[in-house]
This record gives structure tokens, sequence and C-alpha cells, in this order.
């Protein structure tokens, strides 16, 4: 089934035309990972996905982005963005206690039932694979834990909104392997469940996890595949040059 | 030769430096030299806590408990109404406004920061006093509630600058991870933004509160000089500050009277270090 289809799509920013002309689909419950190197256009892409881009003043687009068939337009961007989560580049904690972190988008949609919210922080925090690391601290500060912990953390905030999509922005640019091997677990895990989107400057993590492929390049989708292919056999000289590391 | 010219820049830098710390320490030995006479006729205690100030009455009585009081109440009621104003005002300058809009309010306040305090004084004079006086059905319209009003006036732009300053300095990332949990603006703002920027927060308000405890000519002008102490805030009052201004030119040199008028000076000069300290505190609480 299409999570997202994505047709004609330009974004520029002020003069900068940052993204030409999209066309891509992403399917429900797969994992699609966007590489390409730096302002290639591929967070700007996933930002699409949740209109977080609209922040930005200079921002402006043209094209369309559905989301199960209704454009992402005509949702509610706060129920969009509940049923399309982000985790950053950078584990962003709240200063709050490991419960709370993620207890934080539940009680913004005015859930206050202890044993309701008890039991989502525990099965959020199973599902980003930190439960049992954190089951016996949960009223400690978050910032306590280990950058790799942050992001799990910050994973099952994510998940505590029930999202339908979760995108993934770089989200192992600042951990060490053993962390993002972690994350990576976690990911392939979630895909059950949900659809994801996973941005990765990590050619081999892309690889390692990804469903299907996707290739940025100066704004452009050069190209979009199973994983393999595009490993194996991409259709397009530059993708096979990134890929082999000849420029990034 | 360029080695000379370091040596000498720095060194003048240096002094520079070091004059206006020197300048404050003889400001203060200079109200501790004259003020603390005052206590060889009066203790301390009796001093801050004496419910009456007749400075010219024989023997003299000098408690400066309604001095303090007036100031306290015009302060209290000046921080009611410009911190949360002024708190909401950089929020909207901070967060929603669009861009010109922000322009155009941020050259207002600083305007409004600009004007000279007798000036506000007069204004306040010839317009909210009479208001004051003939919506409350007072005798006077001179009373601590027109000056907290008008000091409001005053704290606003300091308030206002100084936490929207650390509004804005909130790392972007915090709003844009609220905002992607599907919170709404007004959550983002409530819930992280406004929580994140607490400490400039406290800050901005305590400044503001600084400029409106050491605010001398537009209280002496509105608030009616009456040393009594306060029971409802549409009383007149005296404040420390208009205290000295007003009688500093009439006092006999040499008298407790005039020793008195330092000593108030030294409170005022602890009063507002404190709120200075706190809010230096809470200012490299956010660093």
């Amino acid at each position: 089934m299409t999570k997202f289809r994505i047709t004609n799509i330009n974004v520029w920013f002020g003069d900068v035309h940052s993204l030409r002309e999209v066309n891509l689909e992403v399917q429900s419950n797969e994992i699609l990972s966007v590489i390409g190197p730096s302002n290639s256009g591929k967070t700007t892409f996933i930002r699409m996905l949740n209109r977080l881009n609209e922040l930005q003043l200079s921002f402006r687009m043209s094209g369309e982005i559905d989301l199960d068939t209704l454009s992402i337009k005509k949702v509610d961007v706060e129920e969009l963005r509940r049923r399309v989560g982000m985790v950053f580049a950078l584990p962003l904690p709240l200063p709050l206690s490991i419960f709370d972190n993620v207890a934080y988008g539940p009680r913004m949609q005015g859930i206050r039932n202890k044993t309701k919210l008890k039991e989502n922080v525990e099965s959020c925090l199973k599902q980003a694979y930190l439960w049992e690391e954190v089951k016996d601290r949960l009223n400690t500060s978050a910032f306590k834990l280990s950058g790799g912990q942050q992001q799990r953390l910050c994973i099952a905030r994510t998940l505590a909104v029930k999202p339908e999509v979760v995108l993934f922005d770089e989200p192992c640019s600042g951990l060490d392997p053993i962390s993002t091997a972690k994350v990576e677990e976690a990911m392939l895990k979630l895909k059950q469940h949900y659809t994801i989107v996973l941005v990765t400057n990590n050619v081999k993590q892309a690889a390692r996890v990804g469903d299907r492929t996707a290739f940025f390049l100066n704004g452009e989708l050069v190209e979009v595949d199973q994983t393999d292919k595009i490993f194996t056999a991409p259709g397009d000289q530059r993708t096979d040059d990134y890929i082999r590391g000849k420029f990034g | 030769m360029r080695k000379i010219k370091e040596f000498v820049i720095e060194k003048l830098i240096l002094i520079c430096g070091l004059a206006s710390i020197f300048f404050v320490i003889l400001i203060f030995i200079f109200l501790a030299k004259e003020g603390i006479a005052v206590f060889k006729s009066v203790s301390p205690f009796n001093f801050l806590f004496g419910k009456s100030w007749y400075p010219i009455s024989e023997p003299p009585q000098l408690g400066i408990l309604p001095l303090i009081l007036g100031s306290l109440l015009v302060t209290l009621g000046a921080a009611v109404i410009s911190v949360p104003i002024g708190i909401a005002c950089a929020v909207y300058i901070a967060e929603i406004a669009p861009q010109k809009v922000k322009e155009i309010l941020k050259s207002g306040i600083e305007l409004l920061a600009a004007i000279p305090s007798v000036v506000l004084g007069f204004i306040g004079m010839v317009t909210l006093v009479p208001w004051v006086k003939s919506i409350f059905h007072l005798p006077t319209g001179l009373t601590a509630l027109s000056g907290s009003i008008m000091l409001a006036f005053m704290a606003m732009p300091t308030i206002v600058s100084i936490a929207e300053d650390a509004l804005y300095s909130v790392p972007k990332n915090y709003k844009e991870g609220a905002l992607a949990l599907g919170a709404t603006h007004w959550q983002t703002i409530y819930r992280v933004l406004l929580p994140a920027a607490s400490s400039g927060i406290v800050a901005a308000v305590m400044l503001g509160i600084g400029r409106v405890i050491g605010e001398t000519m537009a209280v002496m002008m509105i608030t009616g000089n009456s040393a009594i102490i306060p029971h409802t805030i549409l009383q007149p009052v005296r404040t420390l500050t208009a205290t000295i201004a007003a009688e500093m030119g009439e006092v006999v040199v040499g008298s407790e009277h005039y020793f008195a008028l330092f000593a108030i000076g030294i409170v005022l000069f602890v009063i507002s270090f404190a709120i200075n300290v706190t809010a230096d505190l809470f200012l490299h609480k956010r660093r």
C-alpha cells in the first residue's frame, strides 16, 4: 500500500532551488533510506513530509504530497505531525525525567490516566530497545543517559504519540557503532508497525536497513530502487560513483 | 614598537575596567561614611522598622518603614502590571509577530525606553492621576496605584527586550522537536520555549524591577509623597528615592536628618544590589 505519494515537488528557500521535480512513493511498512551528499536536499525532502519546512520564512513549494490518498495540506498540521513522527540528528531530550520525556506527547494530547500512561511509556521504551536499560530509573533526568540511550529515548518519545510514519533524520550521525547498531535494530523491528523514512549520511547504514534506497544529488532524485539493486547494479553512473565513495 | 603599543593599550583598557569597580567602591564608602553616622542617634532596628518619619520634629523621628513599604508597594504594583504584559509582548515579538510587525514593535519598545522619566511623570500627572481619582472616587489621584502604572511603563522595555532575547536564543531544535511531536504553536511556547528561556526571563523581570525601585522622578510626581504606612494601593505613598530627592535640598548639612538620608541611600543601594545579583545569577545559569 502506498503511504506517501509525492508528485512534482519543487522547493525553494529564497532563491535557492532545493528540490527539483521530485516524484516518489513511500510504501507502508517499508524502510526507505534516503542517501546523498550534504546539500543534496535529502533533509529538505523528509521535512516536507511533516511540513516542518514551513517554519522557515523563505520556504516556497509546488507540487503535491498525499498521505493515504489525502493531501497533507488538507490535514490539520498538528494531526499530521502526530501521524508522521520525527527523530532528529541530535538527540534532544527535554529537561525532564525519562518517564516524563516519553509521556510528554500523550500528556499534550490530554491523556492523564496514570496506568494508561505507564503502559504506553513501557511499550514505547521496549519498542525503542531502551526499557531494559532504564526500567529501574525512570524518574532520573534524561540528561543522565548516554548519547545512544538519549537517541533511543527520542525514538520512544516519538512512538508515544502513536504515529503511522517515523522519519529519521540522520539519527546515528552522533553515535558510536554500538549505539548505532542498537538504533538500527530498533528500526528493523519498528517497520512491522510503522513506515520508516531514514535519511542517512552513512551509505552502509542504508545498505544494512533500507528496503528501498533513494539517491538525491543537488536537489534531484537521481534514482530510487530496491536497496540490493542500488548497491549492486545502480541505473545511474552518479549513484555508482557516490556509493563507491568517489565523491561525497 | 608594536609591543609597546600593545602594552599601553592593554593597560589603558585595564584601567578603564578597574575604574568602574573603583567608582562603585568609592560610592559605597562615601554612602557608608555619611550614612552610618545616623546610627549614633537611632538604632538600626528602629531606623529600618520605625513607623514614623518626622525628620524635622524635635526630637526627629527617623523610622523609614513607611518609605520602604511605599517603595515595595509601588514596585509590587508595577511588577504585577508589567511582568505579564512584558512577557506576553516578548512572546509575541519573538514567536508570533510577522517580520514587519516585529520590527515596528521593537523600535516602539526602544522608543518607550528612551522617554525621560520626568516626561512620563508629567504625562501621568495630567492624565492618569485625574483618571484614578474619578474612577475610584478618591480625594486625590496621587496614589501608589498611579505610580505603579506609570512605573510599569518604565519597566516594560527592559523586560520585553531581555525576555525576547532569552526566547530568541532558545535552540531552534527545541521548538522543532516539540512541533514534530504534534504540539500546537501555543503548546510549544508554553511547555517548551518559556521553560527553556525561564532563567533569562527571570533575569529580565529582575532588571525591570531594579529599574522601578530606583526610579525617582516619576514616582515623586505622582505618588503623593506622604510618609504614612499604606494600607491599600489607593493611598498616597512616599518611596525611598522620592524622600531623598525631595528632602536633600533643604536638609541641614551634618544633621541627623542629613545622615538619615544617606542611610536611606545605603538601603536602596543594598536593595538594587541584591536585585541585580539575583538577575545575574539567573543570567549565568542560562549559559
